[in-house]
């Protein structure tokens, strides 16, 4: 069925009334998510799309039972609304907020390790589209209808490149378990390898798509720890066989500063891990159904 | 965002490291009367460009009479550099460096980045400065030290000593280096930097620790808090093209392709890109519309495209989530009779609505090529860029 987020999971907005806060708010009630409130300082008290809103995370988890959070937040004061949740007992985080400076998400991931790992936050992106449980509920700003309800999971930093991934899938018949974007910053909430040890033990996923793309460590580490730990197959993709050294490929964190951070060099890393690589942007959807159905052969 | 080499010296020298007695100049004449208040024989004129490895391209004179100083001045002012981290265009220099020379005695490689594994910044030292760090990874590879910093309490005393002893410093000259390696910690904290570089840091005949050379980035995400290191950008040392789009709002780089690429995301910008190259091509630029992809939008980033004078196709590939491809289309179209694209133009939408999107833009009269795949978008760009050259060249 799904990792982290399911239709049971009670869900609040950071950054509640303002309009982008505002419009995703709607569309995630609208898709099934259980919005239960949201928090804007000094706007507590009001009632926002008929829904309470919170001075505090602690208000709205006090008042609400809320036990996700989404950030809609303004990059100069994000990292700030991330460490608010953390402390208020929130269990899973999905920033959306493009553009914090990496100190201060530095300075988050230093603040979440405080406590304990049994009672730490999950926490997804920054600067990511959020994630989706398709037919459940969705934390994020992705098209809902592009998802179909099934067994693959996806990760993936890209919001649109996911979107082209899932929706060959769907053309396909090729359905979701869970789909998450962990976004496109250096230092981000949760990596690759997170989220394929969460679908690993899964028993609602089959496979795993991994979409990656150049600059940093995540996609090599991922590759060594399915290579060691994982049963489920992972078919991988990485972005930016075009992309030059040195130049920032918009995402803040897609940059190649570092031997083995190319394209070429993480496909080469994933291969001899025995990943599936996925040759081209414009096959997602065959590779995919190519492993079910080696899969199927095999059972 | 990178900053000159004077200008990383000025802001390192607030915190106590220490660097030597030099001053700008934007002329020959102006780079002798330097000299001449720094005093002493010997100077070095340095060309500021945003690159390394100046010297071997002709950028760093060492020089020991006012004739020299203007003659090295003269070859270098107005001349575009190109060193192996500048690409083949070069950059242009318009100010120089004049510094008084020192007496070395041995060279050493400190530097500070945000390491991406750890999730931390690192520190990398190495007894073997004076190359560039890839070649100091590569031929002495037991020469480099690392030490991450723990955010909750930042760089101790105790680091910056282990590091100075580790790199074989004098016990005279360990508060010295101990102070620096702080000092530069603090910089680079406090002006939210992404990269420092001291390469060389000598240890002078005279028994002092001076940065000879010094180079620092800064997060382009903090720079709303940081207005005085946006003072510190310049434009003259960037591509224009990007320079041309990033005024605009636009995330945009230049590539030295010929087919000029809009799209929306970061991901499926680098994967359409990838298609191209798959397909034969070459993408002239990435481009990240962003989520809105409104006309104005639109508008702006053909704009920005065309003013690539290589780009002979353009490929748009949007992929509409929250807004709607029938919207899209008609931003493309009012776009196109806005701008006017004289070159080949293909169009893939896809997501919510893309029928609508798709019927909009062939009824539209105008000519553009529709995709319906990224393959096929990818195949008919660059089918489309080699009848158009082939057309240019007949």
């Amino acid at each position: 069925m799904s990792i982290l987020l399911d239709k049971n999971t009670r869900v609040i907005v950071q950054g509640f009334t303002g309009k982008i806060g505002s419009f995703h708010a709607e569309d995630m009630k609208r898709y099934g998510t259980n919005v239960v409130g949201g928090v804007t300082p000094g706007k507590g008290g009001q009632t926002h799309l008929g829904m309470a809103v919170f001075n505090t995370v602690k208000g709205a988890v006090q008042e609400t039972g809320a036990d996700a959070s989404i950030v809609f937040v303004p990059p100069p004061f994000a990292a700030d609304s991330i460490m608010e949740a953390a402390d208020a007992g929130i269990r899973l985080c999905v920033c959306i907020t493009d553009g914090i400076p990496s100190q201060d998400m530095i300075r988050v991931k230093r603040y979440m390790r405080r406590y304990r790992y049994e009672d730490r936050m999950t926490l997804i992106g920054p600067n990511c589209a959020g994630m989706i449980t398709p037919g459940e509920a969705l934390m994020g700003i992705m098209p809902g209808s592009i998802y179909l309800p099934g067994r693959i999971g996806i990760v993936g930093r890209s919001g649109t490149l996911g979107y082209e991934a899932a929706s060959q899938m769907k053309a396909l018949g090729i359905g979701v378990s869970t789909s998450v974007g962990i976004g496109g910053d250096p230092v981000n909430g949760s990596s690759f390898k997170d989220m394929l040890e969460l679908f690993e033990k899964d028993p609602d996923t089959d496979a795993v798509l991994m979409i990656g793309e150049i600059g940093g460590p995540q996609e090599a580490e991922a590759a060594l720890w399915a290579r060691d730990n994982m049963k489920k197959p992972l078919i991988a993709y990485i972005a930016g066989l075009s992309a030059p050294k040195g130049r920032r490929m918009g995402h803040a964190g897609a940059i190649i500063s570092a031997f083995g951070e190319s394209a070429q060099e993480k496909v080469e890393i994933l291969k001899s891990a025995g990943v599936t690589i996925v040759p081209t942007p414009s096959s997602f959807g065959e590779t995919v159904a190519e492993v079910l159905s080696a899969m199927t052969k095999a059972a | 965002m990178d900053i000159h080499e004077y200008q990383a010296k000025e802001l390192l020298a607030r915190y106590q490291i220490h660097i030597p007695r030099g001053g700008l100049a934007y002329s020959p004449e102006q780079a002798a009367y330097r000299a001449r208040e720094i005093g002493g024989d010997r100077w070095v004129v340095k060309a500021q460009i945003h690159s390394g490895a100046r010297g071997k391209a002709g950028g760093i004179k060492l020089c020991s009479s006012d004739h020299e100083i203007v003659e090295a001045a003269d070859s270098m002012l107005g001349r575009t550099l190109v060193t192996h981290q500048t690409g083949p265009q070069g950059k242009l220099v318009n100010r120089l460096y004049v510094e008084e020379a020192m007496d070395i005695a041995r060279e050493i490689y400190i530097g500070f980045v945000l390491d991406r594994k750890s999730e931390r910044i690192m520190i990398v030292a190495s007894s073997s400065g004076g190359m560039e760090i890839e070649e100091i990874a590569e031929t002495e590879p037991d020469s480099i030290i690392r030490a991450t910093v723990d955010p909750g309490v930042g760089m101790q005393d105790f680091q910056a000593r282990e590091i100075a002893f580790g790199l074989g410093i004098d016990n005279a000259l360990i508060g010295r280096a101990t102070q620096t390696l702080l000092g530069c910690y603090r910089a680079f904290v406090d002006y939210d930097a992404s990269m420092l570089e001291i390469n060389p840091l000598v240890v002078t005949r005279r028994g002092d620790l001076v940065a000879l050379d010094a180079k620092m980035s800064f997060d382009e995400n903090a720079l709303f808090r940081r207005p005085h290191i946006s003072e510190m950008r310049d434009k003259s040392q960037e591509d224009p093209r990007e320079t041309y789009a990033s005024d605009r709002g636009l995330s945009y780089v230049g590539l030295d392709g010929n087919i000029g690429c809009i799209i929306n995301g970061a991901g499926l910008a680098m994967a359409t890109m990838d298609m191209i190259k798959i397909a034969g091509g070459e993408p002239a630029n990435f481009l990240d519309i962003g989520g809105g992809a409104s006309p104005d939008r639109v508008a702006k980033s053909f704009r920005a495209v065309l003013h690539d004078r290589q780009v002979e196709t353009i490929l748009v590939n949007i992929f509409a989530g929250i807004n709607r491809c029938d919207w899209v289309a008609e931003g493309v179209i009012k776009a196109l009779r806005e701008v006017g694209v004289p070159v080949p133009l293909v169009v893939r939408l896809s997501g919510t609505n893309m029928e609508a999107g798709r019927r909009i833009l062939a009824e539209s009269g105008e000519n553009i090529i529709v995709a319906e795949t990224l393959a096929e978008a990818a195949d008919k760009a660059v089918a489309a860029w080699r009848a158009f050259t082939a057309g240019k060249a007949a």
